[in-house]
């Protein structure tokens, strides 16, 4: 009964602590961009929406950037979590078992062959990507179905690898085959960018991320079992097949969602987890809540560094994520050594 | 290898006929090619223009015009040069990119003289005209051809030379049906350079580079009078990927309706048909003097 009373205490201090930080970031980025913009004419009314420049650098440029910047953030570092408890390995990540590169060849495919149509105000590469990731989570679902028969979590991260391999070499077969204006197109498309300009696609996201935040949701106390050992969780009671089916999908719609959204943004997925976990422990009533607020403020921040460093042009997020979380995880791991 | 330097094509008169003539000697009296490879699209449009297109025995895969040119071997593209195809066909003059330093290397190996060519100003294409028209020994050619889209483009410039210059803002590539990853001209280049002849002002000019990823708060920011928007091909973009444009509304050029198509390859190939893309530039920025 104390235990559970001081769980729930760390928990109410950790969701305090990382909320706070999600809510000053996704108050603070929307007003700092590479141009200047006056708050007072964001909201005047008085002047028309239409014409209004500093409402539309505010509404149409930079809020939907911090929403898909925390969605992105937040979908891949849940998934890195989950990926990382299943499959026991510190390496594992939102790619790790080809999600991410089953979404990168939807999108390589209609770049390389022009597709162009829209779906309730979605445009055509988001569409293909998540159908990709829907793919690559098929295989995914197969593979958990060859766990029941007794694979062991070794094989499926293998496995898992395999697939993301495969996909991979489609897609790097794809670029070789497509012309310059294509392949540049596509190393665009895989350096990653939030600069959305609609809602839509936050939207659209928002379904399958949605989902995935269903499953998670019930995720954490058998993770925690299954991250001691299958035997023991079976011991108390857990259905390890049934929890690692569940974790796999929910966290392969996640990684879809994300990827689709502001493409393979990898680094995340792997480092904000252990970022997390160096902060409050192993438990993961705590880290899943806490990655995904962390997530989301992280990947926010970067973003916003993206798009004013080098200002008025910007640097892929991607990088931004790789210089600053690399240091700052690497400080986390000596710092009481 | 390199290209006639650029200030020998702005000298005129006397002083650029002797000029000329010291760089044409060594070509009347040195070899001369008559088998051509031309991987760049670009040359291969010159070479054809200028006369030397039976010389040419293969061009590369993302040739499409002139019309005989498809007719013709194709040996690789930038990335993936067929260097055994090339070596097969004998060549006596390769035209390559500027960095295919691995092809290069090769055919200096295989002693295969070659060509080394990059996109670069509106400048640079006539300089490249004329000295490929040297190399492949049809140097009179050339030269009248690079003085032809001289004269056209200098006709170009003063026909605007009076008219206000709307900031333009030129994009030749963006994710279809979306504002993402647009791609537009920088401040330098012969995209640049075609939008300054045509009677517009550079709203990237600023940004000393050929292409530049632009992201939809810099389209609200440098808040273009016109937008430009070039394509391949008609069916490489249709009207949901415009209408996209039309979320930023307070942009002057989508207020106004100023956002413009230009479809076809003239735009995106350095080459010959400069002039005529340049003029259809000049044309929608400037109706009223191109009716």
């Amino acid at each position: 009964m104390h235990g559970r009373t001081d769980v729930r205490r760390r928990l109410v201090a950790t969701l305090a602590g990382f909320g706070a930080l999600a809510v000053l970031v996704c108050l603070l980025a929307p007003l700092v961009g590479s141009t200047s913009i006056h708050l007072s004419r964001v909201f005047d009314r008085s002047i028309p929406f239409a014409d209004n420049i500093d409402a539309q650098v505010f509404f149409i440029a930079r809020l939907p950037r911090v929403f898909a910047a925390a969605i992105v953030g937040a979908g891949l570092a849940l998934s890195g979590v989950v990926f990382q408890a299943l499959l026991r390995n510190p390496l594992a990540a939102p790619d790790t078992l080809g999600v991410s590169a089953g979404a990168t060849l939807g999108a390589m495919l209609a770049l390389t062959a022009h597709a162009d149509f829209t779906l309730l105000g979605i445009s055509v590469v988001p569409l293909t990507s998540f159908a990709g990731a829907v793919g690559a989570l098929v295989i995914v679902f197969a593979l958990s179905l060859a766990r029941r028969r007794g694979t062991s979590s070794t094989v499926l991260l293998l496995g898992g690898i395999a697939i993301a391999a495969l996909l991979n070499a489609a897609g790097r077969f794809i670029q070789y085959l497509s012309d310059v204006t294509d392949t540049f197109r596509t190393v665009q498309w895989l350096m990653g960018s939030l600069d959305v300009g609609s809602y839509a696609p936050i939207l659209a996201s928002l379904v399958p991320f949605g989902l995935a935040c269903i499953g998670f949701v019930t995720l954490p106390r058998v993770l925690d079992l299954i991250s001691l050992g299958e035997e023991a969780a079976e011991a108390r009671g857990v259905d390890v097949v049934r929890t690692e089916r569940l974790a796999l999908v929910s966290a392969s719609l996640s990684t879809g969602a994300a990827v689709s959204l502001g493409g393979p943004v990898l680094f995340v997925g792997l480092i904000v987890p252990h970022i997390v976990r160096l902060i409050v422990g192993a438990d993961h009533r705590l880290v899943l809540p806490a990655s995904a607020l962390f997530g989301a403020s992280f990947l926010i921040v970067c973003d916003l560094i993206a798009r004013t460093i080098v200002a008025p042009v910007e640097m892929p997020v991607g990088i931004i994520t790789a210089i600053i979380g690399g240091p700052f995880f690497l400080w986390l791991l000596f710092r009481g050594k | 290898m390199a290209a006639v330097p650029r200030e020998i094509v702005r000298v005129r008169g006397p002083k650029r006929a002797a000029l000329l003539l010291i760089l044409l000697l060594p070509a009347a009296v040195g070899a001369q090619a008559h088998r051509i490879i031309s991987i760049i699209p670009s040359t291969t449009e010159m070479l054809f223009a200028m006369g030397a297109g039976d010389r040419v025995i293969a061009v590369g895969t993302y040739d499409r015009y002139p019309p005989e040119a498809l007719k013709l071997p194709r040996v690789g593209a930038l990335v993936d040069p067929n260097v055994e195809q090339i070596l097969q066909m004998r060549p006596d003059l390769v035209v390559v990119y500027g960095t295919q330093t691995e092809l290069k290397r090769r055919l200096e190996r295989a002693n295969i003289p070659y060509y080394s060519y990059a996109h670069q100003g509106l400048a640079d294409i006539f300089s490249t005209i004329r000295s490929l028209g040297m190399r492949a020994g049809v140097a009179s050619a050339g030269d009248a051809l690079a003085s032809r889209l001289e004269r056209e483009l200098a006709g170009i410039l003063a026909r605007v030379a009076n008219r206000p210059r709307p900031k333009t803002l030129l994009v030749f590539g963006r994710e279809p049906g979306s504002l993402r990853n647009i791609n537009a001209s920088g401040g330098t280049g012969f995209l640049h350079d075609m939008l300054e002849t045509a009677g517009g002002s550079d709203v990237l000019a600023d940004i000393h580079r050929q292409s530049v990823n632009m992201t939809t708060e810099m389209v609200l920011a440098r808040m273009p009078e016109v937008i430009i928007e070039m394509a391949y091909t008609a069916e490489s973009i249709n009207k949901a990927d415009l209408d996209a444009w039309n979320r930023l509304s307070a942009v002057p050029a989508v207020k106004n309706h100023r956002v413009v198509l230009l479809i076809g390859e003239e735009f995106v190939v350095p080459g010959p048909r400069v002039a005529t893309a340049t003029a259809r530039m000049a044309a929608a920025l400037h109706p009223e003097v191109f009716k």
